[in-house]
């Protein structure tokens, strides 16, 4: 069984909603990375997405495009990232792991070949963001080596592509709150819990996480409302990289992620009751 | 199922290249939507509008009116006979974009997709440019209609297209510097993504080259593709017969996809594009995609790029602005690997020479972009008989590249 369908059975039983941060690879050093993912599960993180540097990052605000800038700048490329992984992996075996990025580091890598490393590695799944479904018949050979592929819907999906989304979709639903780049504030919930609710109706057992816009706990736990996950990218990647010492970066994570958890918990232990 | 059989081995003189793209965006192996989700809706409404409206009579007769009357079409084709004389091979004759409304080719595409912005009911017009005449074309053609008009252009060209930059606020755009990346043309593509799927209610943006998800490679090359119609038309009629050769410049590649594609079923007519080879393509520093580069994804297409080992595009440079870009229109990929044409570089030096000799022979000063295509046009004549005709697209001229030529050349003005 995949890690990140055996996570989202164990959140689903415990009644938690999960929580999913985002870093660069590489970013703010790339000797922090693998201490940092470490970090950020000591702190309550449900899955991991670590972010693939990509020189042209479209769909990316300021916050992610900086970060992989910094990442770049030092070297940072997919096979130090899948090594990085796999030693994560030997001190962790259940946290799931999501690479998120763009095609072309993956397209010039060859997809055979990184499908078969990242499996090795540890990696459980794939978020391109410019390989929309219409095109994840390129992305196939990463699918038969056992890795989700996660598609993302957005507030411009009309339901005919949510149907064909939900019916393709493993791993989870990334539901992205609202039209524009990732960072950006203009995050409201009314129309995200709507349409969030509509996809529940299409696929009652799909896991859907809400990303884009999710600051802090007071964010995440109203998202937590209505979604199975939450993720926090821009605003944790904000938070590392002015945490100056190297040393000081995993603190810095653990203090930034735990309260969030804490209220999701709060949150979730106040509904059991 | 022999039929099937026949077209699974189609060799490129089988292909009709009129066909092209299919229903999915693709030319062969390239071209198809690499964007994110948010894009996809958005894209399938700009498609299905275009679709329809090219078939609609009202908007033909209203583009052909524009065209004619606002841009000055057709553009003519001038044999320049001294320039021949001197290289003494081949005659070279100029398709003169150089003379339309705003100085190129590029006002073809941006009069076309203003007023499918227009049918459309979006108020915002948005763009990249590189040299800003994509960028000028475009202020020009929202104001005309009363649409709101941001440009986004690298910081490092607007340094160096200052005139540009100029012309396009007095035409009423915000033009906005892109500092990210490398601060150049892809650069501002990505700022104008992240724009459009931000703003994507009201806006249109209006790609300037033949790249970009379907469907903008295939409506861009479709207002362009007037230009091969006119020369076509014109060179039976002047010439009485097709041209030897075309050459024009590459670097997304619209110029060249709209002479080049009313002659692609002419197998007889070699077609060349002339990439900006920058100090040479030995030095790594140039931006000759299809001859240096390799097939990835950039800017939701699939294409030749150039990147590195990592997959990460890699700066590109080039003299001219426009030519500076690490990736190609999709359809010229396909039209390389087809063989049915071809793509070599031409390096700063030989650009400004082709300049040179240009404006002294002929009285026409030439973009840098354009130059490129002269120069591969002159290189080509040489080894040529002289009754030989080799068709060049002057895609535009040269009046906002005087301060580059000035100051490569020492001279303040």
């Amino acid at each position: 069984m995949n890690r990140i369908d055996r996570r989202f059975a164990e959140l689903k039983s415990a009644g938690r909603t999960g929580l999913i941060p985002f870093i660069t690879a590489g970013d703010p050093s790339p000797d922090s990375v693998v201490p940092l993912m470490h970090a950020l599960v000591d702190a309550g993180a449900d899955l991991i997405e670590l972010g693939v540097p990509f020189s042209d990052p479209m769909a990316d605000g300021p916050v992610i495009q900086h970060a992989s800038e910094r990442a770049l700048a030092k070297g940072v490329g997919l096979a130090q990232i899948l090594a990085w992984v796999g030693e994560f992996r030997s001190k962790d075996a259940n946290t799931p792991i999501v690479l998120m990025g763009y095609l072309n580091p993956i397209e010039i890598h060859g997809y055979a070949k990184f499908a078969a490393e990242a499996v090795a590695a540890g990696v459980d799944g794939v978020l391109l963001v410019d390989c929309p479904l219409e095109e994840s018949e390129t992305i196939r050979p990463l699918a038969d080596a056992g890795l989700h592929r996660i598609f993302l819907a957005a507030p411009t999906t009309v339901d005919a592509r949510l149907a064909a989304l939900t019916a393709q979709a493993s791993g989870f639903l990334y539901y992205v709150s609202f039209a524009g780049v990732t960072g950006a504030n203009r995050l409201d919930l009314t129309p995200v819990h709507a349409r969030v609710a509509a996809i529940k109706r299409l696929a009652p057992e799909l896991p859907i996480a809400v990303g884009f816009g999710v600051r802090d706990a007071q964010s995440a736990v109203a998202i937590a409302e209505f979604a199975d996950a939450v993720v926090i990218g821009s605003a944790l990647v904000e938070h590392l990289v002015n945490s100056a010492p190297a040393a000081a970066v995993t603190d810095s994570a653990r203090g930034f992620l735990a309260p969030i958890r804490q209220a999701l918990d709060t949150r979730s232990t106040r509904h059991a009751a | 199922m022999l039929a099937n059989t026949f077209n699974a081995n189609a060799s490129a003189a089988a292909i009709d290249y009129t066909q092209y793209p299919d229903a999915h965006g693709r030319f062969g192996d390239y071209g198809g939507l690499y964007v994110a989700e948010t894009l996809m809706e958005p894209l399938a409404e700009l498609r299905e509008a275009y679709l329809r409206l090219r078939q609609d009579a009202d908007f033909i007769a209203e583009l052909d009116r524009d065209l004619k009357h606002y841009v000055g079409r057709p553009s003519p084709i001038y044999h320049a006979e001294r320039l021949s004389q001197k290289v003494g091979g081949a005659q070279i004759l100029f398709k003169r974009e150089d003379l339309n409304h705003t100085g190129a080719h590029k006002i073809n595409n941006t009069v076309g997709q203003a007023l499918v912005a227009k049918r459309m009911g979006k108020r915002r017009i948005i763009a990249e440019t590189g040299a800003g005449q994509h960028g000028v074309a475009s202020a020009t053609v929202a104001t005309r209609l009363g649409l709101d008009c941001v440009v986004y252009m690298g910081a490092v060209d607007i340094e160096r297209q200052k005139i540009n930059v100029y012309r396009m606020k007095l035409l009423g755009a915000e033009v906005v510097p892109v500092t990210s990346g490398s601060q150049t043309l892809k650069d501002a593509l990505n700022e104008a993504m992240r724009d459009w799927v931000t703003n994507v209610a009201d806006t249109f943006y209006i790609i300037g080259t033949v790249a970009g998800p379907h469907p903008y490679p295939m409506m861009v090359r479709d207002f362009n593709a007037i230009v091969g119609r006119e020369a076509r038309a014109q060179m039976l009629d002047q010439y009485g017969r097709l041209p030897d050769a075309i050459t024009a410049c590459v670097g997304g590649g619209s110029n060249a996809i709209g002479i080049f594609h009313a002659f692609l079923n002419d197998r007889e007519v070699k077609l060349i594009g002339a990439e900006a080879a920058g100090d040479g393509i030995e030095t790594g520093r140039h931006a000759a995609s299809l001859a240096a580069g390799r097939p990835g994804v950039l800017h939701g297409n699939r294409t030749y790029v150039i990147c590195d080992d990592n997959g990460q595009i890699t700066e590109t440079h080039s003299i001219s602005a426009g030519l500076d870009y690490p990736g190609v229109g999709p359809e010229h990929a396909w039209l390389k690997d087809t063989g049915r044409a071809s793509y070599a570089g031409i390096t700063d030096e030989e650009a400004l020479a082709a300049f040179h000799e240009l404006a002294r022979s002929e009285g026409i000063l030439a973009a840098l972009e354009s130059s490129h295509a002269v120069a591969q046009g002159i290189k080509l004549a040489r080894d040529m008989d002289k009754d030989k005709l080799i068709l060049v697209n002057l895609s535009g001229r040269g009046d906002k590249d005087v301060h580059t030529i000035a100051a490569r050349e020492g001279i303040a003005l």
